[in-house]
């Protein structure tokens, strides 16, 4: 099988020692899609600028389409599809004149860019707006049109930089749906960044998950959770934190116990016999309990054990930053 | 035709339909040099009597030094457009795209010189109605002239976006550059009459060669050719130079 993107040892320094990678490798098979998960702030955006020639990476090799980014960007260019994070559309032109443009920077034969326009604007729903001004569209729809204009020139690599971030969730359970479609149908590799855990098992066949500046653990998410025996166990404690940690030590078959603010988290090797015992455990060591709730293993569980932190926390201490 | 020359159209196309769509932003920069106009024209009506000045309406005088300075201003601006575009991420997807950095520069520089056109009409027309007379000469001078002089100002002002990406540093040099340059010529104030130093910073100032090209129609073509030879070669030099600032935007993203 060949490989549709294959990064290796990219690293990117910005201006005042930000260090955005540190050395991001990873392989796409062709035709798939593949997620970078990873809190914001991870160097998702940094590899996807890289890997569509949109800056150079210092060190580190990418091929995108068997083509190297630094050496043939131009072809590069050309086999590609790039949905960046903002909405890269015009607000000030009509849907179908922005496709239009994408279709003539890319040197489509006008007779196909009328055709194609077409064709996305009714598969996106858009052909009833197709004539209004951008700027008139809902977030949503702006973004259906930012796919479809990364679509036009039929790109046998699509990337996705958070396609979904600030759609509400009905908009964001369309779009999963388009996204998948169009993966199937045009036969595209797709390259999802998201910070959403959800998307990236929903839709990513293999996925890298990246914290500052590296992939920390690369596979199929059904591999990545099951490498994580047991259950995932949260407490949430009501004030006294104290002796919980502790608490749960001495219960047998929890482990990797770790406090996050007010919530207690576990790893348990049978999860609904250890509820029972935990409870106890922290009762006797006068913690008061809020609830607790045990769930099968989630990316956030793989995220947690390889970045050593969740996401939540990983997201709030780059907000702080 | 060429694929350059096919994308570059599209990218012209672009901004000249934003333009259409938007025609209070010709009015807007068309507010501040007609003002001047009039209340420089009224104010300074008398000082043409000053030796140095070879008679005529100073009106007259004025108008090049005018159309001039609205150029400036409108081109100075053109940056804005710009950091807009990146901001809304619509530079990423050019950058990303096979077209190449001059395209965008020169479909920037075509819708530039458009409004530098039109508001140049507007400016001259408006001395018209208020009784200066200039022959047909003088007015595609003073038009081709505030063009090329803009054009290479667009184009500064388009690098500058790229380097900095930030609106305030534009703003900053377009209030820091435009009115002193303006001031550093022969745009309101007869050669003969200005300070020697300013004399001789006008002789370097592209601002001065626009405003005095402009007025030599029929007497000194010489003066003309030279004039419109340097804001050309300053022109390219510009457009040349914002090419080259997309290196700069690129590292930073």
């Amino acid at each position: 099988m060949h490989s549709a993107i294959e990064a290796v040892g990219l690293v990117k320094t910005y201006p005042k020692d930000v260090r955005a990678l540190t050395g991001v490798s990873f392989a796409v098979a062709e035709g798939s899609i593949f997620g970078l998960l990873g809190p914001n702030g991870a160097g998702k955006s940094t590899t996807v600028k890289i890997l569509t020639t949109l800056t150079a990476a210092d060190d580190g090799t990418a091929l995108v389409a068997g083509l190297d980014v630094l050496r043939q960007p131009q072809a590069v260019r050309r086999s590609i599809g790039v949905v960046g994070q903002k909405v890269g559309v015009d607000p000030e032109a009509t849907g179908r004149e922005n496709l239009a443009l994408q279709g003539d920077l890319y040197v489509m034969p006008r007779r196909d860019i009328r055709a194609r326009a077409d064709e996305l604007l009714r598969r996106f729903g858009l052909d009833d707006v197709a004539d209004r001004l951008v700027r008139t569209y809902s977030g949503g729809m702006q973004r259906k049109l930012d796919v479809a204009a990364g679509l036009m020139h039929r790109p046998r690599v699509l990337f996705l930089d958070e396609p979904t971030t600030g759609l509400d969730p009905e908009a964001r359970a369309e779009m999963w749906a388009q996204i998948e479609q169009l993966a199937a149908e045009e036969g595209v590799t797709v390259l999802l960044t998201t910070h959403y855990l959800d998307e990236a098992d929903r839709l990513a066949a293999r996925l890298a998950i990246v914290d500052r500046g590296s992939v920390v653990v690369e596979g199929t998410p059904d591999e990545l959770k099951s490498e994580l025996r047991g259950d995932a166990l949260v407490v949430e404690l009501d004030g006294r934190l104290d002796g919980a940690v502790a608490a749960l030590a001495q219960v047998p078959g929890v482990n990797e116990t770790s406090l996050d603010g007010r919530v207690l988290r576990a790893r348990a090797d049978e999860g609904a016999r250890a509820v029972p015992l935990v409870l106890a455990a922290l009762d006797q060591a006068g913690v008061p309990v809020v609830s607790a709730t045990v769930a099968r293993p989630s990316l956030d569980d793989v995220y947690l054990r390889h970045a050593g932190r969740t996401f939540g926390a990983a997201d709030r201490e780059e907000v702080a930053a | 035709m060429t694929v350059a020359v096919r994308q570059t159209l599209a990218l012209t196309k672009r901004q000249l339909l934003a333009l259409w769509r938007q025609p209070w932003f010709v009015a807007i920069t068309l507010v501040q040099p007609i003002i001047w106009l009039l209340l420089f024209g009224a104010l300074f009506k008398h000082v043409v009597d000053l030796p140095g000045f070879h008679g005529g309406s100073y009106l007259e005088f004025l108008t090049p030094g005018i159309v001039v300075m609205s150029a400036l201003f409108s081109a100075g601006w053109h940056g804005m457009g710009l950091i807009n575009a990146m901001e809304r991420g619509i530079l990423d997807r050019f950058i990303v795209s096979p077209v190449a950095r001059g395209s965008v520069i020169a479909a920037g520089l075509v819708q530039s010189i458009v409004v530098i056109v039109i508001q140049s009409l507007v400016i001259i027309g408006l001395a018209f109605a208020a009784g200066a007379r200039f022959s047909a000469a003088s007015v595609l001078l003073q038009i081709g002239l505030a063009a090329l002089l803009g054009g290479a100002v667009t184009a500064l002002s388009d690098g500058l976006a790229l380097v900095t990406r930030q609106e305030e540093t534009l703003i900053g040099a377009v209030q820091f550059v435009v009115l002193p340059a303006t001031f550093l010529s022969s745009g309101m104030m007869a050669a003969a009459l200005l300070p020697g130093w300013i004399q001789d910073v006008a002789r370097f100032n592209p601002v001065n060669w626009a405003v005095t090209a402009s007025r030599a129609a029929g007497d000194d073509w010489t003066l003309v050719a030279t004039r419109a030879g340097f804001l050309t070669a300053l022109l390219v030099a510009c457009a040349a130079i914002a090419t080259r600032a997309f290196r700069v935007y690129q590292r930073a993203v």
